[in-house]
């Protein structure tokens, strides 16, 4: 039996098995590696950022901030590449502690204030973007040799496609992710957040310390989805990412996470990301199509998944009623 | 009993203070091993104080607790479930989202290298669950099952992690005969294993199906602590609701009954309440008495409009009228203080003045506002004649004690000058002062002429003002006593068994 808490994610695979039928029929070049090779690339960020919201949006909350993270760390690499003589590799690390930090205040802020973590990340957006202004308003251009080796470094696919570096740390991040929400006892706090902060408590589950970890580890990848992002564009500005939370809620969402918490799946996020990508894909190969149809096309989306959890959360409900007395002991 | 054995838990003197009252007064509590105990009272008796002081919920205010001997003091419940004090609530606190086995290991997973092992903990849920005599899918949702196989998962995980004290909260509040059963046989199980169980409910079968003891609490005390095989069941109901007294004389009761004020008939709603008719004249207190969930607090919210009924009509002076919602039964002259001052009567964090005038500026309506200087005078005027006691009109009413603030209450609905007046427990929770003189005040207002319906589970506070009294059961109507009738005796009789003889069936 198929069971209805996976029932979204199993949607999620054939709209996007269904999509990618489509594009390949009007477009059987999109049926190539070269294209799969840079759906991973182009998304990449995205991706990796979305990971960190799947884990927030499962327990629960939001996370605002994390384009602004991202816009922030790519700012804050530029600087310090430009003006020091610190190597890269030393640099990612401060960054990646400096958004995971950041992430972490906002989650104590959420726990231990009882504030809606819609304001708190909110609060943090501006302050991140802020931030990235303070140290520089222009576009700073990354040049250091170190940069050319990690995007000269990539696979090869026979036919053609190049699998870069930043898509494989996307890649990673998913696989981590999902062993960390389904196979740690963290992961089962971030579901048993999710599904009832009081019953949670009352169950034992430390609150303090899940919420806190949760959006930590949204900062924390943010902080990675920047340098990925530096790593894509070559430079850090501060008014790139604009928006890029929405992006990866959207994401989410069709990845076939529910958004008041508890039920998805990471795997969800990363066909989610990757039909988002698609849509990109298909406006670019056909050329005549304003960019504005990728937004289009994902609000129509987006409603077609929420009226589907809505639906599916009535099912469930109905079937509950039935079900009461009908399973017996044996 | 005086029993040579140990209890496992045992707690004495225990007291609890909230402002303005005494929620558990030097209270006693003994759970020896193998004894399912319950624990008896009506609502605001202290069962749920207690039970949060046992949990580590709350913090005790005095007494001691002891457990195998060991003088405890558990800060949060996950410190007393550490120490053996399991708890289930009558909701399931269990997650919705996760699966059966999930829930079961939630925060103590067979781990393997780290990593959750879910074939483990699916294998040992399963050879748990067994254990109760479920056989049921571990991987399932917890959802896919009934209400009575989440119970028994909840118990299942409390024992398992705690073991020594079992508390079922209401476990069988939401079950059907079928569900009970099965739960029974899980605490009969339990119970032959050597823990000790709380067990509290409404329903007084069961508790003399299940239990072995009872302590029966009131109004914060504890008025009875004995072996149910030794017991009737009309004793404990004398308990629960309060001793006998001696006859007093209620002869205070001047005045004359008027013509029919508000007629009822057939009024009910399935599920809820069973088809009822009441006539209630002006000048005349109607008094509604039973037990928790009797259908006391239904039948006040169903005539108020706070609940539509399915069936049935109410006429006002003769001529029909329509109530759907508080606002229409507002509109006629009818006034509701209900049960639950906290969450449906006072609006803590306003004036004392602004509860006061809030009825009566909603009658009439946000487009008139009523002048300042009117509600001020209002205000004043029922603060004096009630006998309200506050610092001053702009106190919050949520400072005010328990007493003080009903008397707002009271007021609230007063200023509205009503023709009809509804009161649900108009004395839980407060002091004995501010008790007599509410019940001097129901008095006053039909020797005026109002026609009330006050519901009681005191039962001497009901003999004192009713003129009549209706009792109910098990959400029917079962007799109406009046005149000389009216004595706590007869109620209880009622209540506890077949209708009094000298009753009138209704």
């Amino acid at each position: 039996m198929i069971r209805s808490t996976h029932l979204p994610l199993l949607v999620t695979l054939a709209t996007f098995v269904l999509a990618f039928a489509l594009c390949a029929s009007a477009y059987p070049a999109m049926l190539s590696t070269r294209v799969v090779a840079n759906l991973l690339t182009d998304n990449a960020f995205l991706g990796i950022a979305a990971v960190g919201m799947t884990f927030v949006i499962l327990s629960g909350g939001i996370d605002l901030s994390i384009g602004s993270v991202i816009a922030f760390t790519g700012v804050f690499l530029a600087v310090v590449l430009r003006d020091t003589q610190m190597h890269p590799l030393m640099a990612f690390a401060l960054a990646l502690v400096i958004a995971t930090v950041f992430g972490a205040i906002m989650g104590a802020l959420i726990h231990y204030l009882e504030m809606p973590p819609f304001i708190v990340t909110l609060a943090g957006m501006f302050l991140a973007r802020g931030a990235a202004y303070v140290l520089s308003t222009e576009s700073v251009p990354i040049t250091h040799e170190f940069y050319d080796t990690l995007q000269g470094l990539y696979w090869r696919d026979p036919s053609g496609g190049r699998f870069r570096l930043i898509g494989g740390v996307m890649v990673l991040t998913f696989l981590v992710g999902i062993v960390v929400a389904h196979r740690t006892r963290f992961g089962q706090n971030v579901y048993a957040l999710g599904g009832g902060e009081q019953t949670a408590r009352l169950m034992g589950v430390p609150l303090a310390s899940t919420t806190i970890c949760t959006y930590a580890i949204s900062g924390g990848l943010a902080g990675l989805s920047g340098i990925v992002f530096s790593l894509y564009t070559s430079a850090g500005y501060s008014l790139a990412t604009v928006g890029v939370e929405l992006d990866a809620i959207a994401a989410v969402v069709i990845g076939g996470t529910l958004l008041t918490g508890g039920y998805g799946f990471v795997a969800g996020t990363f066909f989610g990301i990757l039909i988002m990508g698609l849509i990109q894909t298909y406006i670019v190969f056909d050329g005549t199509l304003s960019s504005w149809w990728t937004k289009i096309v994902i609000g129509g989306l987006l409603f077609a998944f929420i009226l589907l959890q809505k639906g599916l959360t009535w099912a469930t409900q109905a079937r509950r009623r039935t079900a009461t007395g009908s399973a017996a002991p044996s | 009993m005086t029993d040579p054995v140990r209890p496992v838990l045992h707690a004495r003197g225990i007291s609890k203070f909230f402002p303005g009252t005494i929620a558990l007064d030097d209270v006693e509590l003994r759970l020896n091993p193998g004894e399912v105990h319950a624990l008896l009272g009506e609502n605001g008796a202290g069962k749920s104080t207690l039970i949060k002081c046992l949990t580590g919920a709350y913090q005790r205010d005095a007494g001691t607790l002891l457990l195998d001997g060991a003088p405890i003091n558990p800060a949060s419940t996950a410190a007393s479930q550490k120490l053996g004090i399991g708890t289930v609530y009558q909701e399931v606190n269990l997650l919705p989202n996760l699966t059966v086995a999930e829930n079961l290991f939630l925060g103590r997973q067979p781990l393997r290298g780290g990593f959750v092992s879910r074939r483990r903990m699916n294998a040992m849920a399963r050879e748990t669950l067994a254990g109760y005599g479920l056989k049921i899918d571990p991987t399932e949702p917890l959802t896919a099952y009934s209400v009575a196989v989440q119970q028994v998962v909840a118990i299942a995980r409390a024992v398992d992690m705690s073991g020594k004290v079992l508390i079922l909260d209401e476990p069988t509040a939401s079950l059907d005969r079928d569900e009970v059963a099965l739960l029974f046989s899980v605490i009969r199980q339990l119970k032959a294993r050597g823990l000790a169980i709380v067990f509290i409910t409404h329903f007084l079968d069961q508790v003399f199906e299940i239990c072995d003891r009872a302590t029966i609490l009131r109004n914060g005390r504890v008025v009875g602590d004995c072996a149910l095989a030794e017991v009737s069941r009309r004793e404990v109901i004398t308990m629960m609701l309060g001793r006998q007294l001696e006859a007093r004389v209620h002869s205070k009761k001047t005045g004359t009954v008027g013509k029919p004020l508000v007629q009822v008939a057939d009024l009910g709603r399935r599920g809820m309440i069973e088809p009822f008719s009441l006539d209630i004249h002006e000048g005349e207190v109607v008094g509604l008495a039973g037990l928790l969930g009797s259908g006391r607090t239904e039948t006040a919210n169903l005539i108020f409009g706070a609940v539509m009924p399915d069936q049935g009509r109410i006429r006002l002076r003769g001529t029909d009228i329509t109530i759907r919602t508080p606002r229409d039964a507002v509109a006629h002259g009818f006034a509701l203080c209900p049960e639950d001052r906290k969450s449906e009567g006072i609006v803590g964090d306003l004036s004392v003045r602004d509860n006061i005038i809030l009825a009566l500026q909603a009658r009439q309506g946000w487009m008139r506002p009523i002048p300042r200087a009117k509600v001020t005078e209002i205000a004043d005027r029922y603060v004096r004649a009630l006998d309200i006691r506050l610092a001053s009109l702009d106190t919050p009413i949520r400072l005010l004690s328990g007493g003080n603030q009903q008397k707002a209450l009271l007021a609230r609905w007063l200023a509205t000058n009503p023709a009809f007046l509804i009161l649900d427990e108009p004395t839980r929770g407060i002091d004995v002062g501010a008790h007599a003189e509410i019940i001097a005040l129901i008095d006053q207002l039909r020797a005026d002429g109002m026609a009330l319906l006050v519901a009681s589970s005191e039962l001497e506070e009901l003999v004192a003002y009713s003129t009549r009294v209706v009792v109910l059961r098990d959400r029917v109507q079962i007799c109406e006593l009046t005149g000389d009738q009216i004595t706590p005796d007869t109620i209880v009789q009622a209540i506890a068994d077949d209708p009094h003889p000298h009753a009138e069936p209704v």
